[in-house]
């Protein structure tokens, strides 16, 4: 019996940041992540203590702030994931705002809650039919819905905010409890889907190598489609949480550039861009570092537009920590 | 027509009920016959070959039998009962599994989740059991006898195990016939061993094995019986040790074909100055103190295990890997190679191991590949001159006898030895002065083989440097003035052909068993 014992196949060359960081010992980049939290945390615990940065209510406005952001970056980690990108999001959580708002007046809160996911179901299967079933790059397709659902909203709303007629709405998705509720359940399901079930798995093989996952049986257009049915059906419950919180009203440009700060999201937490790796856990702590940020900082005192610029830099270091040997994310 | 008389029809000598039996197959793509009414038929237990040039259909025959296209005419039959094989999953549920060359394995899953991908098992709740996955996958691997950590991440292993894990991929879902495709393209010599040895401990268990490879050594090596298949035809099905070398070649090829790899001594002037001087190049860790020269109409070999430096070697010499330190000359003039734009300048071309992700962009036409190192030749003010482009374009591949419909055909749908003619028809279009070719005839087939053989003895005719990199040592020993051997990155010996006995010779000493 000749045993294959054979060596592993050498390195290419690597010319990466990371990969001459880690030849010193483990490989940390999967955690940079939570690394770049748990720093990041101890910084500001450290220098804003006197600015009330570890005042119980200030450090749970991170999750609270972050729960729009990290619902709709779990199923964007899906998304991209399989290889495939949602600029569709933000928009869309507008128009959900919206949608509640004028299912409320046709029956209170049931309604509201349907017509908003009503609305992310059909958009939902309108990318995904447009991706898989007429073959249009899914960075075009959700580019152009972008447009079409802001400009759709601010039509039939004549730019105007509608109100959500129903309170009940704003305590369910918007109480500063309910909406850390909400993110730890939307993390909990994803990164149980993600890992744990033939669906998260063939999401991962088709982002991997879809050939591949072809030639191993997995209808790779279904899962794309169902994957932006997800990303939708999650866009519009981000849409609810942001309504509920902003004087429970819906309004079309809510949720404007939500897709980039959801994508940041999911870039920082670890997964590729180039599809076949996720992970859900290091999405929301995505969401919640860049709400970090944000919230540190501004206890500095520093104006919102120097804080952009600040955040910007943070995430291409953080990126640029994680390459790999193939220069890939 | 040769070799209708060696055909043993149903060579079911122990009255054995064939595994696989397709009849009159019949396959044509919008006009162009394939397939013209084969027969193949496959034993249990037995390593069939399959052998035939670019385009003789070997690979729309696999396909068919795979569900991936539907036949226009003929019948399958599995254990004697037709079938009809309509998709992927059919075939794979008639116990058919394919060792894909390139693609079934996703590189950012693990060996494990790979392995059972599709037929993982779930716990009550419908989850995924990976624990499940990778013991079964320990099973596997333990039958087959090889040691792969079920857990690696498939991207951070080596192209053997990628092969192997194929093959347990196979075998665990209950594959009864394997389609090997050229499944040693990039293996080393003990990993052949390996997977040969493999082989016959799965056809003792009654595995069938479809053998596809351009190898003669490997196919009379390991296989029991062998259909060569030319233009979409049946040439022969036979025995393999009623048939010789020449024989399975002259099947393929249609022609008698001698000596192609037969060393003609040819005269080297060395008392010249070289034409390419290497001193003292140091390249990281993986290039040590590397110097030869080469004069003008030399052929140099370069052999070496994976790894001891001689892609390294090419790399550098094109400029794609930075030199820390050390000259290259050409002509005497000291070059510098910052990046491959340098080298071409210089006159160094190279032609890359993996032509289709190095050497072609897939997706565009014959014609623009070709021209792509030569696009400043066809100006007209700043405008590229369409006609002269196509003009050059028709001419190369009129030369390499590139065969294509139209030179506007995307060259990804070119058969594998048409695309490297296209590769090296590029870098000739060129005129470079020296000429690396790093792997040139891999996946390549027995006639193709013979037309770049020949060619890289013409380019060296024509007073040109030419630097081959081959495993294949056959191939090395018939083009090769001199052999570069090389170790961990240095220069371990530089051995002139002449003194180089046989193959066996220079195996052992690349083995570093010095003879």
């Amino acid at each position: 019996m000749t045993d294959l014992t054979l060596a592993k196949n050498e390195a290419l060359p690597s010319s990466g940041l990371a990969s001459r960081l880690k030849r010193s010992g483990a490989d940390w980049r999967p955690y940079v992540i939570y690394i770049g939290f748990a720093a990041t945390f101890a910084i500001f615990a450290i220098t804003l203590r006197h600015n009330g940065f570890l005042q119980s209510n200030n450090l749970l406005n991170i999750p609270r702030q972050a729960s729009v952001v990290a619902v709709a970056a779990v199923a964007m980690t899906f998304v991209i994931s399989s290889s495939e990108i949602d600029l569709s999001v933000g928009s869309l959580a507008g128009l959900a705002g919206i949608a509640a708002a004028f299912g409320s007046n046709h029956g209170g809160l049931p309604v509201a809650i349907l017509a908003a996911l009503g609305v992310g179901l059909l958009i939902g299967m309108l990318n995904g039919l447009l991706v898989t079933v007429v073959g249009i790059p899914s960075f075009l397709v959700t580019l152009s819905m972008l447009w079409m659902i802001r400009g759709f909203g601010q039509w039939r709303t004549s730019a105007k905010g509608q109100p959500i007629a129903a309170p009940s709405f704003a305590t369910i998705f918007g109480s500063n409890t309910m909406r850390i509720v909400w993110l730890v359940v939307f993390a909990v399901v994803g990164t149980i889907v993600l890992n744990k079930t033939r669906a998260g798995r063939q999401v991962l093989a088709t982002g991997g190598s879809r050939t591949a996952a072809e030639f191993s049986g997995i209808s790779t257009k279904r899962v794309k489609f169902w994957v932006f049915v997800a990303s939708s059906l999650c866009a519009s419950f981000a849409g609810m949480i942001l309504a509920a919180n902003l004087n429970n009203t819906g309004k079309y440009e809510y949720g404007q550039g939500l897709e980039l700060s959801v994508i940041a999201a999911v870039i920082l937490g670890g997964t590729s861009l180039f599809g076949g790796k996720g992970s859900i856990p290091g999405t929301i702590f995505g969401a919640l570092f860049v709400q970090l940020i944000g919230n540190g900082l501004l206890l500095t005192g520093l104006e919102s537009s120097q804080l952009d610029i600040i955040k910007g830099a943070i995430i291409i270091v953080a990126v640029a920590l994680r390459r790999d040997r193939k220069g890939a994310h | 027509m040769q070799g209708a008389d060696t055909v043993t029809e149903h060579g079911d000598l122990l009255g054995r009920r064939p595994a696989i039996a397709m009849s009159a197959i019949r396959k044509s793509f919008s006009g162009n016959v394939v397939l013209d009414g084969v027969d193949f038929e496959l034993l249990p237990g037995e390593v069939h070959v399959l052998a035939g040039g670019n385009g003789a259909g070997k690979s729309t025959l696999m396909k068919i039998l795979q569900g991936v296209y539907s036949m226009d005419s003929g019948s399958i039959e599995i254990d004697g009962l037709p079938v009809s094989i309509g998709s992927i999953h059919e075939a794979r549920a008639a116990g058919i599994g394919m060792v894909f060359q390139e693609f079934s394995l996703i590189p950012t899953l693990s060996v494990a989740r790979n392995v059972f991908l599709g037929t993982e098992r779930r716990s009550s709740l419908g989850f995924l059991d990976d624990s499940d996955s990778i013991a079964r996958t320990r099973t596997v691997f333990a039958e087959m006898g090889v040691t792969i950590d079920p857990t690696t991440i498939m991207e951070d292993l080596g192209t053997a195990f990628w092969q192997l894990t194929e093959i347990a991929k196979a075998i665990a879902q209950n594959a009864k016939v394997l389609i090997l495709d050229e499944p040693t393209a990039s293996l080393a010599k003990d990993e052949v061993d390996a997977l040969f040895a493999l082989v016959h401990r799965l056809t003792e268990k009654g595995i069938s094995v479809i053998y596809i490879s351009h190898r003669m050594d490997e196919i009379f090596r390991i296989g029991d019986r062998i259909t060569v298949l030319r233009d979409g035809q049946r040439m022969l099905t036979s025995s393999i040790n009623e048939l010789g070398p020449a024989d399975v070649v002259e099947a393929i090829v249609g022609r008698k074909v001698e000596g192609a790899f037969d060393w003609k001594p040819r005269c080297v002037d060395r008392s010249g100055a070289p034409l390419l001087e290497v001193r003292h190049l140091n390249v990281g860790t993986r290039l040590r103190d590397v110097s030869f020269s080469a004069h003008p109409g030399e052929i140099i070999g370069l052999a070496g295990l994976m790894g001891a430096g001689r892609t390294e070697l090419a790399r550098a010499l094109f400029g794609i890997d930075q030199i820390d330190s050390g000259d290259v000359l050409i002509n005497g003039q000291c070059v510098h190679l910052g990046n491959s734009g340098d080298a071409i300048a210089a006159g160094i071309a190279l032609i890359p191991e993996d032509r289709r992700a190095q050497g072609l962009v897939l997706e565009h036409s014959v014609r623009d590949n070709l021209l792509i190192t030569q696009l400043g030749r066809f100006r007209r003010g700043p405008l590229l001159n369409d006609r002269k482009g196509s003009a050059l374009a028709a001419d190369l591949i009129q030369q390499l006898s590139v065969r294509t419909a139209s030179s506007n055909l995307a060259v990804g749908r070119l058969s594998g030895g048409n695309q490297q003619k296209v590769v090296i028809g590029k870098w000739l279009g060129s005129d470079p002065e020296i000429l690396i070719m790093d792997e040139p005839t891999a996946g390549v087939d027995i006639g193709t083989k013979i037309e770049i053989i020949e060619r890289i003895r013409a380019l060296a005719h024509a007073g040109k440097v030419v630097i081959v990199i081959s495993s294949e040592l056959p191939e090395l020993l018939a083009v090769a003035d001199r052999v570069i051997l090389l170790r961990a990155g240095a220069i371990d010996r530089v051995i002139e052909r002449a003194a180089i006995t046989d193959e066996h010779f220079l195996h052992l000493a690349i083995q570093g068993v010095a003879p």
